[in-house]
């Protein structure tokens, strides 16, 4: 009864492909695909939605083989980054378009299109062009158009990416509302965002996605807690974890001319040289720390990114208020190594400060 | 320097506008003048100058037995044959612009644009080239001086257009829109016309308007592949001799030649300033 998908691959362009994904969907689920650009987040979804044919591979749903059902049977939904609705249509006529599609009676169209303008929060808007709404509604209007269906499978691409910041804070938690609330126990939702915090907010599976490979697999808290390898760790993190070469030694971490004390979870580390992994919200600023030099500040929203340096050593921090810094003035920082990642030379994680270390 | 500019811009406006405007102003002068306002000196204005009459507009659906010259005939001709021939080039054009936009083509080095190239090529061969084949082919097919025939030439002169103005156009709507249209359920028939082809009116209005134009002032084909039976009414108005239609019956077929494409020109050039022809997709 699964949506799944096995081995599926695609090639698009050297650069953007599909490279043997496999997947099992279930049904009353949230899943996250969480990937950079060109990851082939797009792709895969248009795979799912038949708009692509993979090279190889199968996809099933309901024991039936997905591939030989042409889009328009698939009964699905899909809600593009791009605002896409039927410009020549009215918001009503937008959103009652795949119903009528289905040659439902115009009185379940009426009652089934305003209970989906309820959910969107565009009541009273149903007689309005579509170029007379903002973006934010534009999206809004397809969200609703895709929500109507009562689609099996819902995929939903980077629906956020072109809002702006406010909004997409907004939307992202009235989606989560409608997610939990406003689908039946049948759907399929499919999610997919480049951005981390919108990964771990929706709090659904997330699938980490990178060059047409499913890195890991599993709930958002998990990638976010043991992120497998340095390329998850980059991709779930925003800003990206700072990654440091470093040495063991018999009582100290060190890195560059810098010596932490190793916390307890670090202690049992095979080798000697590994990467120690920090996130950028775990270095605070502290006057016995050791001295860096400001090369960039950027306030972003309430928050302060310092990208600093020292010597050989590059690390960003994010702290968690407005300050205002200038280019070059000496900051002291401290590492909460307690919360530190070590990945082995390869890049898997040797160690997280959730789970210990796991070989 | 501003004002330098502003007054040079007005005034290379106004030269040129009298320059395109007065030859009109003089046929419509003209076609309302009798014999003595002609030939006895220049004279501007009606009712002052000289007192208009419609003898010019009334020669032109008289028989030439009654001394008439008749376009009406050659007029409708050349309407019937336009309209039908820009007719079909719309939707053949349109049927292949949207399958030139949306799906791939490939037979061995040709491409998609390979193809699109093709039918512009149509237009960049110079007509006489094209006009030997023709003349075979019609004679071939038995349909020389008729008017099926000159739909048939038209279609092919026209097709092009269509199909440059329509890949184009399609190129800019989105793909996704067909795509979501295919998700709600239209198989890509249905997306064609119940999304593509209601989001593209502009573009098939100026498409059409261009084909009527450019089927309209044709002389060229009417000329060679007509002797007798059928006659188009560019062909007919150069027939006309001065020696024997008087001036005022020619400016006012002249007049009513150009008419249709008056109207035309305002139609586009709506849609052309206001920059509706992308206008439809946000």
């Amino acid at each position: 009864m699964n949506l799944v998908g096995e081995n599926l691959s695609y090639k698009l362009t050297e650069e953007l492909q599909l490279r043997k994904i496999s997947f099992n969907f279930e049904k009353g689920k949230l899943y996250t695909i969480l990937g950079r650009t060109l990851s082939g987040k797009t792709t895969l979804l248009k795979t799912i939605a038949g708009l692509l044919m993979p090279d190889s591979g199968s996809i099933r749903f309901e024991d039936k083989n997905f591939l030989e059902i042409p889009v328009w049977k698939r009964n699905i939904a899909m809600v593009y980054q791009q605002f896409i609705n039927y410009p020549h249509l009215n918001v009503f006529e937008n959103i009652a378009f795949p119903l009528k599609q289905r040659g439902l009676d115009p009185q379940k169209i009426n009652d089934e299109v305003f209970k989906s303008l309820k959910l969107v929060g565009l009541e009273g808007y149903e007689k309005r062009k579509i170029q007379e709404l903002s973006g934010g509604q534009q999206q809004r209007v397809s969200v609703a158009r895709s929500l109507v269906k009562n689609a099996k499978i819902l995929l939903l691409d980077e629906p956020l990416v072109n809002l702006d910041y406010k909004l997409r804070e907004q939307l992202r938690e009235e989606f989560k509302n409608i997610f939990v609330n406003g689908l039946s126990e049948e759907s399929i939702v499919i999610f997919s965002t480049t951005d981390p915090r919108e990964a771990m907010e929706l709090n659904g599976e997330v699938i980490v996605l990178d060059e047409g490979r499913v890195l890991q697999v599993g709930a958002a808290k998990e990638i976010f807690e043991n992120p497998k390898d340095l390329k998850v760790a980059a991709i779930s993190n925003d800003p990206p974890m700072n990654i440091l070469k470093a040495d063991l030694g018999s009582n100290k971490i060190k890195f560059e001319d810098i010596e932490i004390d190793i916390p307890d979870h670090l202690s049992k580390l095979k080798d000697k040289h590994f990467n120690f992994g920090i996130r950028a919200s775990d270095i605070e600023l502290n006057d016995n720390g050791f001295e860096f030099e400001v090369e960039l500040a950027e306030i972003s929203g309430s928050e302060t990114l310092l990208h600093l340096t020292r010597g050989n050593l590059k690390i960003i921090t994010s702290i968690e208020e407005v300050m205002d810094f200038k280019i070059r003035d000496k900051v002291k920082i401290n590492f909460k190594s307690n919360r530190a990642y070590a990945f082995d030379e390869v890049g898997n994680l040797a160690s997280s400060p959730f789970r210990g270390s796991n070989v | 320097m501003g004002k330098l500019y502003t007054f040079l811009k007005y005034f290379f406006i106004t030269v040129w506008t009298v320059f395109v405007v007065a030859p009109f102003l003089w046929a419509l002068t003209t076609s309302f003048k009798d014999f003595n306002s002609v030939n006895g000196g220049v004279t501007y204005i009606p009712w002052v100058d000289f007192e208009p009459n419609l003898e010019g507009w009334r020669v032109l659906i008289k028989s030439p037995a009654q001394g008439g010259v008749d376009i009406v005939e050659p007029y409708f001709n050349s309407l019937f044959v336009t309209c039908t021939a820009s007719l079909v080039s719309i939707i053949l054009g349109t049927l292949s612009a949207y399958a030139l936009s949306r799906y791939t083509f490939k037979a061995g080095p040709i491409k998609n644009n390979d193809i699109t190239f093709f039918f512009i090529s149509q237009r960049i061969m110079p007509p006489i080239v094209l006009s030997i084949p023709f003349f075979l082919f019609l004679g071939a097919v038995n349909l020389l001086d008729s008017l099926f025939g000159l739909i048939v030439v038209y279609i092919v002169l026209l097709m092009p257009i269509a199909v440059w103005i329509m890949v184009d156009f399609f190129n800019k709507v989105p793909r996704e829109i067909d795509e979501t249209a295919l998700i709600d359920g239209c198989n890509p028939y249905q997306a064609f016309y119940k999304v593509v082809l209601p989001n593209s009116i502009p573009g098939l209005i100026v498409a059409g308007m261009f084909c009527i134009i450019f089927g309209w002032i044709d002389f060229f084909f009417a000329f060679i592949l007509t002797f007798t039976e059928v006659q188009l009414l560019p062909v007919k108005i150069v027939a006309l001799n001065s020696s024997i239609t008087p001036w005022w019956s020619l400016s006012a077929s002249a007049l009513v030649s150009v008419a249709p494409l008056i109207v035309v020109a305002f139609i586009v050039e709506r849609y052309l300033s206001k920059g509706n022809l992308s206008g439809a997709i946000k």
